[in-house]
């Protein structure tokens, strides 16, 4: 987990982040830690520890500040993924609809268990709970974009799409 | 019986997404109306009257939470919006939200206008990243046009409005964590007293409010708080977005009159349309997944006898031992081939995840009753597991500094109450019950 690497931000990324900083009053910038997280994982595809340090010191906070934070919350990557992230809903909605067969069939496609990378380091399988789409399911989430009502074709359809590069971010 | 319109009225217009339609259907104007010809005091009024219950599920009086709001001179005072939207079932807000998201920018500027508030944020869960960004675009609008700003409408008062994503945790919907979270820091609720009222954002007044609710005020306000409280039965005012889910022939978020009866809700063509695949109603969990579990004789009709209607009041009718809650109105409908025990572990496995740590009997208990659970599921459990599931559950309700165990601790309770020979099934026959369900449960010939 605990990656050395270190990190160069772009321009473009500090620019962003001094505006998510901006958005609150003198003071009180720490407000913006969990924008800036989703900025630099947008950026990195997950948050390293380098990146981490980074964002406290744009901040002027302690290191274990972020580090407290990034691991609270399950957005965040801790550790490399693939480029993209299926993040597949499991919570009861879902499960009513078949959330669990698309995750083994997911898992059977891509040829890999949960959590896990497939070899050419583009897809990562996740689950996900209750990400609020309930009355779309069975769902999953790719870099914050909800793909939604899904069936087994529909889900080899849309790893070709990705494969193919075809389909955007959803945001950031 | 098709219900009236307030916050999804202009749902199908096309462009309403965008200022220039939202204006052409009447947007902004109650705001003008409010800035110019109303008292602050007289805004918090008029939503008194309205008798508006907060939507986010715990259904206390919005008027009356304004009006707790401190007012201590030269400290400035905070609305934060509760979009959060994480209660398994419910999927409203990010709906409203999409669709028409100047309804909530008026409705942030209005509520502010009433408490007092120049500066004002939206918290909404990092999963709806588009869905922030859809309302950051209404915000720069809402600025071009002068509604945002200094001087609103010439009227002196200036308001500033800000939207910031969450990290993924359900307990970020719980009002102190949520600021918390919007501090920048974990998301750990916080020990009341002192109640955001007094000590919240920054250790300033704050009003935390669900997106439906400040919604709401827009009409409230163009109408009058007596023509919306005149909609709707007894202390169950106005219109609500119910999310609909589950097993149900047409899942998804429909305005109602609070009211309107269950069954209709389900089985209308206005609404749900009945179950899917023409299958058997076995349960549904009215108000998300934190509230009691019915069996469907007590679905459409109380244990009195009487129609369930879509009403706080109604829907808990028969307290915890035959209702349950409206909550957030995330409305989960089971068909007869869904497994009660399944449900009851897949819920739990939830809250086990979403605990944040701090309380033990929260954080220990969930898991526990997860593990249990989960044997019971795969045929591994023994019978006295179903009264230890009861006393954990009765360790959690009541122990914690909020209310993530008790939403933790009824499902299953209600489970259990409900449904105790299904899972009693599971025990006793443990490999038939990894091969099929159990079924319909009968209702319990009363003597």
């Amino acid at each position: 987990m605990l990656s050395a690497e270190p990190v160069e931000f772009s321009g473009e990324l500090l620019a962003k982040m001094e505006e998510a900083k901006n958005l609150f009053p003198n003071g009180k910038e720490k407000s913006a830690l969990l924008k800036m997280l989703h900025l630099a994982q947008a950026e990195f595809g997950w948050v390293s520890v380098p990146t981490m340090d980074k964002i406290a010191d744009l901040l002027s906070i302690q290191p274990v500040e972020v580090y407290e934070v990034a691991t609270f919350y399950t957005m965040f990557h801790l550790e490399p993924v693939g480029k993209y992230v299926f993040e597949v809903c499991r919570t009861g909605p879902c499960m009513l609809v078949g959330s669990d067969q698309l995750i083994e069939h997911i898992g059977k496609k891509l040829n890999i268990g949960m959590g896990e990378t497939t070899s050419d380091g583009l897809f990562t399988l996740k689950t996900a709970e209750c990400l609020g789409g309930c009355g779309y399911g069975p769902l999953l989430q790719c870099r914050h974009r909800f793909h939604e009502h899904l069936t087994p074709e529909k889900v080899d359809e849309l790893i070709e799409q990705y494969k193919r590069g075809e389909i955007e971010p959803g945001a950031l | 019986m098709k219900s009236r319109k307030l916050l999804l009225e202009h749902l199908d217009v096309p462009g309403i997404q965008g200022i220039e339609t939202y204006v052409k259907q009447g947007g902004y104007t109650t705001l003008e109306k409010a800035l110019k010809k109303m008292s602050p005091d007289e805004v918090v009024e008029e939503v008194k009257k309205s008798g508006l219950r907060g939507r986010g599920g715990a259904g206390f009086p919005t008027g009356l939470k304004w009006s707790f709001l401190a007012k201590p001179e030269g400290i400035p005072r905070y609305l934060v919006c509760n979009a959060d939207e994480s209660e398994p079932g419910t999927f409203k807000d990010r709906y409203l939200m999409e669709k028409i998201p100047h309804l909530l920018v008026e409705g942030m500027i209005l509520s502010s206008y009433a408490l007092g508030a120049n500066t004002s944020y939206i918290y909404i869960r990092g999963e709806f990243m588009y869905v922030l960004e859809i309302l950051q675009k209404a915000i720069q609008e809402a600025y071009a046009k002068g509604y945002l700003g200094k001087n609103i409408f010439g009227s002196g008062f200036d308001h500033d409005l800000v939207v910031t994503p969450g990290g993924g945790a359900y307990i970020c919907g719980e009002e102190t964590a949520l600021l918390e979270s919007l501090e920048g820091k974990r998301g750990n609720p916080r020990i009341k007293p002192p109640f955001p009222a007094v000590k919240g954002l920054w250790a300033s007044p704050t009003v935390v409010n669900n997106v439906e609710s400040i919604a709401a005020v827009v009409p409230i306000i163009r109408d009058g708080g007596d023509a919306y409280a005149s909609i709707g039965i007894g202390k169950s005012t106005g219109t609500k977005l119910i999310s609909a889910c589950g097993n149900l022939a047409r899942p998804g978020v429909y305005e109602i009159e609070l009211g309107l009866s269950v069954e209709e809700f389900i089985y209308g063509d206005d609404y749900c349309r009945g179950i899917a695949n023409g299958k058997k109603l076995k349960a549904c969990v009215p108000g998300g997944s934190s509230v009691p579990i019915l069996p469907h004789f007590l679905v459409t009709k109380t244990a009195a006898g009487e129609n369930r209607l879509m009403t706080y009041e109604s829907l808990a009718d028969g307290g915890f031992q035959s209702g349950s809650m409206l909550g957030s109105g995330g409305f989960i409908v089971f068909d007869e081939d869904q497994c009660i025990v399944r449900n009851t572990w897949n819920f739990t496995r939830f809250y086990a995840h979403e605990s944040c740590g701090q309380c033990s009997p929260c954080r220990e208990g969930t898991g526990w009753m997860e593990k249990v659970l989960h044997r019971l599921e795969t045929g591994k459990g023994q019978m006295h597991d179903i009264d230890l599931l009861a006393d954990i559950n009765k360790k959690i309700e009541g122990n914690t500094i909020c209310p993530l165990g008790d939403a933790a601790a009824w499902p299953v309770a209600a489970a259990i109450r409900h449904f105790r020979e299904e899972f009693e099934w599971h025990v006793t026959h443990p490999e038939e019950a990894q091969k099929r369900n159990y079924g319909l449960i009968q209702q319990p010939v009363v003597a």
